[in-house]
């Protein structure tokens, strides 16, 4: 039974869905205004700031960048926040399908509460996904295992705030693919992870880069439980503690710069994965 | 259809636009409300002397708006146009950055008290019953010992922190290269570095860490509500002076309330929740019974060498500079060297 | 087998510590959550965090339905270049957004933070600036869920009533609406989660005056921190129900609607 979300195949926006009949057409006249009204918002809110950001980076010329990036505990936090983003990514994008999986394709009682479950991490503040992290698997869980002050605490506080994005994302194709090419290709004797591969896969592969996209960026951004988890033990450090740091120490152009690293870094991501998943539809 | 969105998108604007009018902090010029502005300790704090002062002739009627939080954080947010009467902040260079934003006068430390609000000293927190022994600032770099202090670069708690472990060595004969020294030590046993003094006795409190190292007051305030942990008094520790000063454009009741911060009956006030009376008003404050301390009939007893920042530091501003700078710092330094 | 390494993931990593928090808010029955609501500092965070996030989720509908169609049904010059951006938001940490706005709307030293104090409207240090910065972080989520759903759709109907005479505005609510309205309707659901819940970046804008521009996520740090440990869960167990029920209403209606139409 279907929970949420009507099927459909997760696309990036701007691409023309061609496949599905749609025509784009030039702006008319009202949507000009529209686009206009729309564009002077998200000026307002999120590219003027940004701006401001890189501006105030900028302003201390490359010098500030390269202190930045030379500088040995703000790259070490960079190269584990990056690292933990890369792992917990190919982490979602396996759980993530198999999760999705299991929701459209398994039948058991209580399944219909599973889609709720995935949408928790969305649902809780991250300072309490922290404090309920740090209270089971940090010093005196009832596990007995203390990831608290670690790097598996880390990867562990982002693997729970990144978990919805690929599920949700690989759920609504999951659940559109038409099992009548799955059922020829077993008449015709193809194995099940034949099938798997040759058939199923490739149409999961735009929603799980989707997915993974967003989880990628969500995890190198992610602040409120990292900070309560990692409590800045030695080499725990994160981008976003780092940033922090900055700010503290006074030194708001060095913060602004890790800022625009960062946020570069999330968009060659973003569009690298757009591109990949480009590639592999025009293949079909 | 875009007429709508139109239509819409100003509307919210407008909303927004109101809204602006009735959400700001009420602040300066009404001589009826004060809005403080303080570090995190001082919310539960400073609830009983509130409501003294709302007692008393120049408190009647007067309303207060309050923000608590990491005290840097918070001279920052004043210092980016947050409104405030007064600040009530961890340590001077809080202020001092007000100074130089043009916000609080010059001469704010000319009083009294010079500029100060509320008493402490560094003491060193550790479990029930102190199971590793940790009694000196010696103890804290032995092998196995597991510290917990929060991060200088983001924390004022952790100055004072830092600065009394350095002048233990100092008030014991050691040399610069002896303390740097042991500051390195130190360092190595370093188990966790959170942001600010909240979150550093949060994490003690949540299991980490043999020893925590924090104020006073802090540690006695933990214990009331229910903390359960001891602390130890060293033998040298460093008195904690927590800045106040009132904004250039402040409400005429914000003059009263300092005063009343730091006369005796304010003082009684803070003391039950564990700070040092002010020097200039032990005497008429007497005897306090504190609920919370390691010893609540004699709450605060004398420590041994007793360091200032004034005295045995150069001041804050050279103190700030010498050990905290953020590339020529020498405890700046040593705490990267140590991989923090 | 694949049954319950899934089940066991989502356990560990999902469901035991819901079941964490639900038991610490619990512990004392109603105890807690009635003292929490009791202070009249807490209920006031609570009734803010709820009207900016109801504001903020209507402010991101209205855009995020405009965006949404005009990246669908639209070509225009920049049009990938703006459907990158329109991410953005989710790769900024709190600590950046909050740098981000107060470096444009502080009204010391930000960029139209001083004129608009000048004209009396405050934005930084007041509830403009916390919806802002709720805005910003929820920003993409609502765009995330109906573009696909748009695309897939295709624009044939809406041709087809526009060429029989419907205004723009009949067409939009007739023919597109009921189109996307379950993907309008997660989104949305998705967007009043996440704005309850933001945390660090209003911290850093809002200034957090008890009773005036605390929201409850702030409080919850706050309890936490004095040592209210009780406190602090009952309001994250009631920001945490919030989010939940809506989803839950939203998941029980969608299927009620899957089931009618056969």
């Amino acid at each position: 039974m279907v929970l949420l979300a009507s099927a459909r195949p997760a696309t990036r926006p701007g691409r023309t869905s061609s496949r599905n009949g749609g025509r784009s057409r030039p702006l008319t006249r009202p949507a000009a205004l529209g686009l206009g009204i729309a564009m002077g918002w998200f000026s307002l809110l999120v590219l003027i700031p940004l701006a401001a950001v890189v501006v105030k980076a900028a302003g201390g010329g490359w010098g500030t960048f390269r202190d930045v990036l030379t500088d040995p505990g703000t790259l070490a936090a960079l190269r584990f926040t990056l690292g933990t983003a890369v792992i917990v990514t190919l982490v979602n994008a396996v759980m993530g399908t198999l999760i999705a999986w299991v929701l459209v394709r398994d039948r058991f009682p209580g399944k219909a509460l599973l889609g709720i479950v995935i949408d928790i991490p969305f649902a809780m503040p991250t300072v309490v996904a922290g404090l309920v992290l740090l209270a089971l698997y940090g010093n005196g869980g009832p596990l007995g295992v203390d990831v608290s002050g670690t790097r598996p605490g880390v990867v562990l506080a982002i693997a729970f705030v990144t978990l919805p994005f690929v599920v949700r994302a690989v759920q609504p194709v999951l659940t559109s693919l038409e099992r009548d090419v799955e059922e020829a290709a077993a008449s015709l004797g193809a194995s099940r992870t034949t099938t798997v591969r040759r058939i199923i896969l490739p149409a999961l592969i735009p929603a799980i880069t989707a997915g993974a996209s967003l989880s990628f960026a969500r995890a190198i951004s992610e602040y409120g439980s990292v900070v309560l988890i990692s409590m800045n033990a030695r080499g725990v450090g994160v981008v976003s503690t780092e940033t922090y740091r900055y700010i503290e120490g006074g030194n708001t152009a060095a913060a602004a710069a890790l800022a625009v690293v960062l946020l570069v870094i999330a968009l060659v991501a973003t569009v690298a994965l757009d591109v990949l998943q480009r590639r592999a539809a025009r293949r079909d | 259809m875009a007429n709508i969105r139109a239509g819409g998108a100003l509307a919210l604007i407008g909303a927004l636009a109101l809204t602006g009018c009735s959400g700001a902090a009420d602040a300066s010029g009404d001589s009826g409300s004060i809005a403080i502005v303080g570090y995190s300790v001082l919310e539960e704090a400073n609830q009983g002397v509130e409501k003294a002062f709302g007692e008393t002739a120049g408190g009647t009627d007067v309303s207060f708006s309050e923000s608590y939080g990491a005290s840097g954080d918070q001279s920052r947010s004043v210092q980016a146009g947050q409104k405030a009467d007064e600040v009530h902040l961890s340590l001077e260079p809080d202020v001092t950055r007000l100074v130089d934003a043009g916000l609080v006068d010059a001469n704010w430390k000319d009083n009294a008290t010079k500029g100060v609000c509320t008493d402490s000293i560094v003491v060193l927190v550790v479990r029930k019953g102190n199971p590793k022994n940790v009694t000196t600032w010696a103890d804290l770099t032995k092998p196995g010992i597991q510290i917990v202090t929060p991060d200088p670069s983001s924390s004022g708690s952790a100055k004072w922190n830092l600065l009394a472990a350095y002048g233990s060595v100092i008030a014991n004969g050691g040399d610069d290269a002896t303390a740097q020294s042991y500051i390195s030590a130190f360092f190595d046993n370093v188990v966790a570095l959170p942001a600010s003094g909240r979150q550093a006795t949060s994490t003690f409190t949540g299991g980490k860490g043999d020893v925590l190292l924090s104020y006073e007051n802090e540690a006695i305030l933990a214990r009331q509500s229910g903390s359960d942990f001891d602390y130890v008094v060293p033998d040298s520790s460093l008195l904690i002076e927590n800045s106040c000063a009132l904004l250039k454009r402040h409400s005429d009741a914000a003059a009263k309330w300092l005063d009343f911060q730091k006369g005796a009956a304010g003082q009684k006030l803070y003391a039950a929740t564990g700070y040092r009376p002010l020097p200039s008003v032990t005497n008429e404050v007497g005897d306090v019974s504190v609920v919370g301390a390691m010893d609540p009939a004699t709450p605060f007893p004398a420590v041994a060498t007793l360091l200032t920042v004034e005295k045995d530091f150069g001041g804050w501003d050279a103190a700030n500079k010498k050990y905290f700078d953020a590339d020529e710092g020498i405890l700046t330094k040593i705490q990267s060297a140590a991989g923090f | 087998m694949l049954r319950v390494i899934v089940l066991g993931y989502l356990f560990l990593l999902v469901i035991w510590p819901t079941a964490y928090l639900l038991r610490a808010t619990f512990a004392d029955g109603f105890t807690s959550l009635a003292a929490t609501l009791a202070d009249p500092d807490i209920v006031h965070a609570l009734t803010l965090t709820v009207q900016v996030a109801a504001l903020a989720v209507a402010i991101n509908l209205v855009f995020g339905l405009g965006i949404s169609l005009l990246l669908v049904r639209y070509d225009f010059a920049g049009k990938r270049l703006l459907s990158w951006l329109i991410d953005l938001p989710l790769a900024a940490s709190p600590v950046v957004v909050g740098l981000a706005l107060l470096l444009v709307y502080s009204p010391a030293y930000g960029w139209f933070g001083p004129a608009l104090r000048s004209a009396g409207i405050e934005v930084a240090f007041a509830t403009p600036g916390i919806v802002m910065a709720t805005c910003f972080v929820a920003l993409p989520l609502i765009i995330r869920e109906v573009v696909p759903v748009l695309a897939e759709l295709g624009d044939d109907q809406e041709q087809a009533a526009r060429s029989l005479g419907a205004s723009g505005w009949q067409t939009f609510c007739r023919i597109t609406l009921p189109g996307i309205r379950w993907a309008l309707a997660y989104g949305i659901v998705l967007s009043l989660a996440r704005a309850l819940g933001e945390f660090g970046a209003v911290k850093v804008v809002s200034g957090h005056v008890i009773g005036q521009t605390a929201t409850a996520t702030i409080s919850v740090e706050s309890a936490y921190q004095n040592n209210h440990i009780d406190q602090a869960y009952a309001i994250a167990f009631l920001l945490v129900f919030a989010a939940v029920l809506c989803l839950i209403v939203v998941a029980v209606l969608h299927r009620q609607d899957a089931r009618e139409k056969g």
